[in-house]
């Protein structure tokens, strides 16, 4: 068997896999709870590791382990964002979220705000957060799939990210929350499986002394003890320092914005569940950060990297699959390529599960906010809704193929961290002033809303990301005069600024009132959407056929 | 599920129309005191988490040399302060976790209940 047709087959295995566990789930899907919440169904510990298989996408498992391997320390500095952000999500955003919610990020809002200016402003920065970020992995997905296959063509590359926009398609539609949850579930599985088997062998390789791992690190990649200090990619200037900082903030505050990761609160059974599946996922993920900094130095210490190496021209990315070869025995061993073929079978698999939730999230907003709420302004029947959902769906793929395919050739790798600037600056400030601040009211979520998106973008457009360096998303033009490439230092306040000014130049009083009722359902869970156990027709009195209360 | 569209638009139950029981329950003693203890918990614990990742940051950018002694074979002082953003995080997840189960879910499950029994959910 060669490598490439090994690959190949645990690629179509995790296909299959995924294909049968999301036919099984639609057999378990019936009505708007089970499409949009999979049937608040899960235990904490499922949803852990779904909330780990949403989060933690190609960019981190290959572009983290890829830039340690390259830049040393300074890529560790992303991992540690990454992390800490989940403290923003379990102190003051996923339990108070579920219990206040329903089914979206603007349920929250729309609890004690004008329904469909909210719906619509939220609605609008899901489908653009979750757009950006789609598109990146995307575009990440066909390059992806031709380098672990060995292959360079750009017309395999189209039909990679024609299939995996497919095969997305497929889980959202048929499985609906339920099915791609479990397609999270077993990436998840899968990435740490394949994680800490490779961090063992690496570990084991060094005699389990770290410090040894980073002195052959050192040695290795000629750069010395710079590899192990602060500034190998960032901070010759001062541009660079702030636009450091900036990038930290948005990692830090976004997480807890993005509606990917807030619509996974509402699968679990109630509010304190919600709280420990977060608890899990900071376990999760905070133990798979450590693993990739004994993969990035491993691949320093075992691999290739200088210039000109398959890893540096990869920015990274292939770091974590050599690393698997070299750690098996070498290019041409058996045990090389099918450490390889595992390594790359979990990067497709990881690819898959996150574009699966993003686009699921986008067409539960368009359905649910845009669709139900604000079009038929709440008339819409259950399977209608849900019919739009799925719709929503397609519609959403179809456009992320349609995109994906021209925007290979372009340099769109700050997408990623610009989904992450706007949930910060877009979402967050909206989703903390309505769970903390009693005043805050219609006309300040739309403001903070519409006002943190369009300022982050505004800048993205005119910094050195968009146009004006060598390169950028347009090389040939050049109209950048907002000089960071990360644009939270600025547009999170911005947000936060306009949330409040929004919100003391108008009185709402129906707003203000309706807060004592939020807060006691956030922090109880009292009249929260839950689930109960199913009652024999008989004793269900009349009006309550449902096994969704209220 | 007509009743449930009802629910979205002002977030209320049927059996809490206009929200009352919901109001008597945040003026209970019992709720203010979970109010109080959730905030007196998360916030401070928000701000030095958020101080610390910030200086941890800052210290990165502009204070490589300290950054750079090595504390223990190759392993410096970035590396150190990295791994105890780890711990600090672990740590603080923990803390709650156990200040919600013995502080908050008890008066939490109490309230909650007490509304299930006055709405007969």
């Amino acid at each position: 068997m060669t490598p490439q047709l090994l690959t190949t087959t645990l690629f179509l295995a995790v296909v299959a896999a995924t294909v049968a566990v999301t036919v099984w789930a639609s057999r378990q899907t019936s009505g708007a709870n089970d499409y949009y919440a999979g049937g608040r169904s899960f235990s904490a510990f499922q949803n852990g590791l779904a909330i780990g298989g949403d989060y933690m996408s190609a960019a981190s498992f290959l572009g983290i382990s890829g830039a340690i391997a390259l830049f040393g320390y300074d890529g560790f500095l992303y991992s540690i964002g990454f992390l800490v952000a989940w403290l923003v999500a379990l102190l003051l955003v996923a339990e108070l979220v579920r219990n206040s919610g329903r089914y979206t990020m603007a349920d929250q809002l729309a609890y004690r705000m004008r329904q469909r200016p909210v719906r619509t402003a939220a609605a609008i920065s899901t489908v653009v957060v979750s757009i950006f970020y789609l598109l990146a992995q995307m575009v990440g997905a066909g390059s992806l799939v031709a380098l672990l296959l060995g292959v360079d063509d750009g017309a395999l590359e189209n039909l990679v990210i024609v299939c995996v926009g497919l095969l997305m398609i497929f889980y959202v539609t048929v499985g609906g929350m339920k099915g791609t949850t479990w397609v999270q579930i077993i990436k998840a599985v899968m990435l740490m499986t394949g994680t800490v088997l490779i961090t063992f062998l690496v570990l084991m390789r060094f005699g389990f002394d770290f410090s040894s791992l980073l002195a052959e690190a050192a040695a290795n990649t000629g750069k010395g003890d710079a590899l192990l200090q602060p500034g190998l990619r960032y901070g010759a200037t001062l541009t660079s320092q702030i636009d450091f900082l900036s990038l930290g903030l948005g990692l830090v505050l976004g997480t807890a914005g993005l509606p990917h990761i807030l619509i996974r609160f509402y699968t679990v059974p109630t509010g304190r569940d919600a709280r420990k599946s977060v608890l899990w996922a900071i376990g999760l993920i905070g133990s798979f950060y450590l693993m990739t900094l004994v993969l990035g130095f491993g691949a320093a210490a075992l691999v290739d990297t200088g210039l000109g190496s398959a890893v540096a021209q990869s920015g990274g990315n292939l770091a974590s699959p050599l690393l698997a070869e070299a750690i098996g025995g070498g290019s041409g061993s058996t045990g090389g390529a099918v450490l390889l073929a595992l390594i790359s079978a979990v990067a497709f698999a990881t690819i898959l599960a996150v574009v699966a939730g993003l686009t699921l999230t986008s067409a539960s907003s368009v359905a649910h906010d845009l669709y139900a709420n604000v079009i038929k302004r709440g008339a819409a029947t259950e399977k209608s809704e849900v019919r739009a959902a799925r719709v929503a769906a397609f519609a959403i793929g179809g456009v992320a193929i349609a995109l994906a395919i021209p925007a290979q050739r372009l340099n769109i790798a700050f997408l990623v961290a610009l989904a992450f600037a706007v949930a910060a600056s877009a979402n967050l400030p909206s989703i903390v002033y309505n769970l903390f601040w009693r005043r805050f009211n219609t006309r300040g979520s739309t403001w903070s809303i519409y006002g943190g998106l369009i300022t982050c973008v505004a800048l993205v457009f005119f910094s050195p990301v968009v146009s004006g360096a060598p390169n950028a998303l347009f090389p040939g033009g050049d109209w950048a005069w907002f000089p960071l490439s990360n644009p939270g230092i600025v547009s999170i306040p911005c947000g936060f600024l306009l949330g409040w000014l929004g919100t003391i130049s108008a009185r709402e009083p129906s707003a203000e009132a309706a807060f004592d009722e939020l807060e006691v359902r956030a922090l109880t869970g009292a009249g929260s959407e839950r689930v109960r156990a199913p009652v024999p027709s008989a004793a269900v009195p009349a009006g309550r056929l449902e096994p969704v209360t209220e | 599920m007509d009743e449930s569209r009802e629910e979205d638009g002002g977030g209320r139950g049927r059996a809490d129309p206009d929200g009352e029981l919901y109001r008597s329950l945040h003026a209970s003693a019992e709720f203010q005191t979970l109010r109080r203890r959730y905030r007196a918990f998360a916030f401070p614990a928000t701000a030095v988490f958020l101080g610390w990742y910030l200086l941890y940051v800052v210290l990165s950018s502009w204070a490589k040399g300290f950054m750079s002694i090595e504390v223990l074979g190759n392993v410096n002082v970035a590396l150190v302060l990295g791994l105890l953003q780890f711990v600090s995080t672990f740590a603080i997840a923990w803390l709650y976790a156990r200040h919600a189960d013995r502080e908050l879910d008890p008066i939490a499950r109490r309230l909650e209940r007490r509304y299930d029994e006055e709405t007969g959910r």
